[in-house]
């Protein structure tokens, strides 16, 4: 019987034949924390009696949660972060180097056909390299990072086909919200999902990441991209190696298969408080919002900013609107002052903050208050989420919708404006 | 093992994640769990940390636990007091880390089982009783590994004692 991609990263990194259902102890490429999960990972490694990696295991922290660091406590936090990193000799990317999900394939730490665990819910991130990665708490990074290996049940793969081109002013964000919509917020649960079909095929890296960062928000553990020109040109163009490609089986089980048609896809929102809360853009004309943030490791890469500037193009945000931009990373925010893309944002009257997760996880960079509306292109709207407010609206959307509703002041479709 | 306790219900109780758990706003000023337990599941229910007692259970639907991978929601929930959990299902990363902290977590039709109902949970034998209704709720049981680790005490525990992974 064929095997899926999950069945053979798995197969490779543990030195067996697995098959899904199976519980394998196997070894972990890379690992890496981020500001707000590193400290309860540091303890247990001290527990343990951790001390430089005695293993041949990658490590990274990231301070982007909330960096620049917002209060007294928080600084407090990162001191600790550092000084563990500095002592055992660990890669510490610091305030503004980005987001983690950016700044980790962005190094060269993910490579096709690695297993790579992070304590972070959305390191499911690096599947558009053909990695198999998935975010886990602080207890099992901590075991990968002493062990370099961990247990992990073989998950079930869910094919998931996409024919047909996106059109215009749509994309990736797109696409994924109405795939969630239809498979719900846990429709996924333990599964790793394969996305194919011409759609995925012509995408480019940056949208792959899209999709990969929010398998998550549907429960997924892994979401492989199958390996091709694309991500060989992505890694050769940053100097890094092609790794080891995997691809699935023609004749690999695949539990479920869900259909879509690409073509016809329209720019989707995800209304709160939850994910799978989908409708058309369109419909939601004349929701006020007062706040629009580009950004996050779902849509803060340079073809996310270009998409927004594209649209924003002889045109300014509304001025009942504040419009917040976090890049991805400082290479995002680099390229995108190196094309003027950046400026170009800056003088439709955008505000940029900190390459990093800026406003998206609500402790610093553009809280919102209670009675207003968000339309951002983060991949959570849960309530409270963007800060100390259960009555804000978290609406989600596409880097265009969220140009478009920023110029209109309403969540508005972005082939209407 | 067996616990007993009050149960605790919240609405709408499916897909409570780990933000209504515990807030990103506290998680990343607050390193104490006790300090962190008192903001239990405050933005779906403002006084839940006062009213939960020792020994007592969050019962719940569908996809507990999704969202952020923050260990410091099972851990909080422990440091108030909560026993176990009780839902219909569970998200992959939250169903890890309560077991790697020692957190038992029960899957198990929670349709009938109202707030405030005192119920004994019976791991080995994966049974739920209510005294309240009566009821016996036959629960999934909970997977070798997942006892092992909560017999050792959590994963990091495990690994102190074993010096590696031994989970058949
Ligand atoms: S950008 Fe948002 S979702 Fe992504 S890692 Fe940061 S806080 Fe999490």
């Amino acid at each position: 019987m064929g095997q899926t991609i999950a069945e053979k990263v798995l197969a490779a990194h543990s030195g067996s034949d697995c098959a899904a259902g199976d519980i394998v102890v196997a070894s972990v490429d890379f690992c890496m924390a981020q500001d707000g999960t590193s400290t309860m990972m540091i303890r247990e490694l001290e527990n343990l009696g951790f001390e430089h990696p005695k293993t041949a295991l990658g490590m990274g922290l990231v301070l982007d949660h909330n960096a620049p660091c917002p209060s007294v406590e928080v600084a407090r936090v990162h001191l600790r972060i550092r000084g563990f990193a500095d002592k055992n000799r660990i890669p510490l990317y610091e305030t503004g180097c980005g987001v983690c999900h950016q700044v980790v394939p962005e190094s060269g730490k993910v490579l096709p056909g690695s297993l790579v665990v992070g304590a972070d819910s959305h390191t499911c991130t690096y599947g558009a390299l053909n990695a198999c990665s998935t975010g886990l708490g602080s207890a099992d990074v901590a075991a990968a990072a002493y062990a370099g290996k961990l247990w992990f049940k073989v998950p079930e793969t869910y094919s998931i086909i996409a024919e047909g081109q996106l059109p215009d002013r749509v994309g990736a964000k797109d696409l994924m919200l109405k795939v969630i919509g239809r498979l719900t917020a846990d429709g996924a649960t333990y599964k790793s999902v394969e996305f194919t079909g011409a759609s995925v095929a012509s995408m480019g890296m940056d949208g792959r990441f899209t999709i990969a960062n929010m398998a998550v928000e549907m429960g997924a553990k892994f979401c492989p991209f199958s390996f091709d020109e694309k991500t060989s040109s992505w890694l050769s163009e940053r100097g890094f190696s092609a790794g080891a490609p995997v691809s699935s089986d023609p004749d690999a089980h695949f539990e479920k298969r869900f259909d879509f048609d690409a073509a016809d896809v329209v720019p989707q929102v995800a209304r709160p408080h939850s994910v799978d809360n989908v409708c058309d853009a369109s419909s939601l004309r004349g929701t006020k919002v007062q706040q629009a943030f580009l950004g996050t490791c779902t849509n803060g890469r340079l073809s996310d900013l270009e998409a927004a500037a594209r649209l924003m193009r002889g045109r300014t945000v509304n001025r009942g609107v504040r419009f917040i931009v976090a890049p991805a990373s400082r290479t995002v925010l680099l390229d995108a002052m190196a094309s003027g893309v950046a400026a170009q944002l800056v003088k439709a009257g955008a505000v940029f903050v900190a390459p990093g997760c800026g406003p998206c996880v609500g402790t610093h960079a553009g809280v919102p208050s209670d009675g207003e509306n968000v339309i951002s292109t983060a991949n959570r709207n849960f309530k409270g989420r963007m800060g100390n407010n259960r009555d804000v609206g978290i609406f989600l959307g596409s880097p265009e919708t969220i140009a478009a509703s920023a110029i209109t002041g309403e969540i508005t479709d972005p082939r209407e404006v | 093992m067996r616990l007993t306790g009050n149960a605790h219900r919240f609405s709408p109780d499916d897909d409570i994640n780990t933000d209504y758990i515990i807030s990103g706003r506290y998680k990343f000023r607050i390193d104490d769990m006790n300090e962190l337990a008192k903001h239990v599941m405050e933005d779906i229910d403002p006084v839940f940390s006062k009213k939960v007692c020792k020994g007592d259970f969050i019962v719940a639907g569908r996809n507990f636990g999704c969202g952020s991978s923050r260990e410091q929601a099972p851990r909080a929930l422990k440091a108030a007091g909560v026993s176990a959990v009780l839902a219909k299902s569970f998200a992959r990363i939250f169903y890890r880390s309560s077991f790697n902290i020692g957190l038992p977590l029960i899957e198990c039709d929670t349709d009938s089982i109202r707030a405030g109902d005192r119920l004994t949970v019976d791991l080995d034998a994966g049974l739920v009783t209510n005294s309240v209704t009566g009821e016996s709720i036959q629960t999934k049981s909970i997977p070798r590994t997942m006892q092992v680790l909560l017999e050792d005490g959590g994963l990091i525990e495990h690994l102190k004692k074993h010096g590696d992974f031994a989970l058949e």
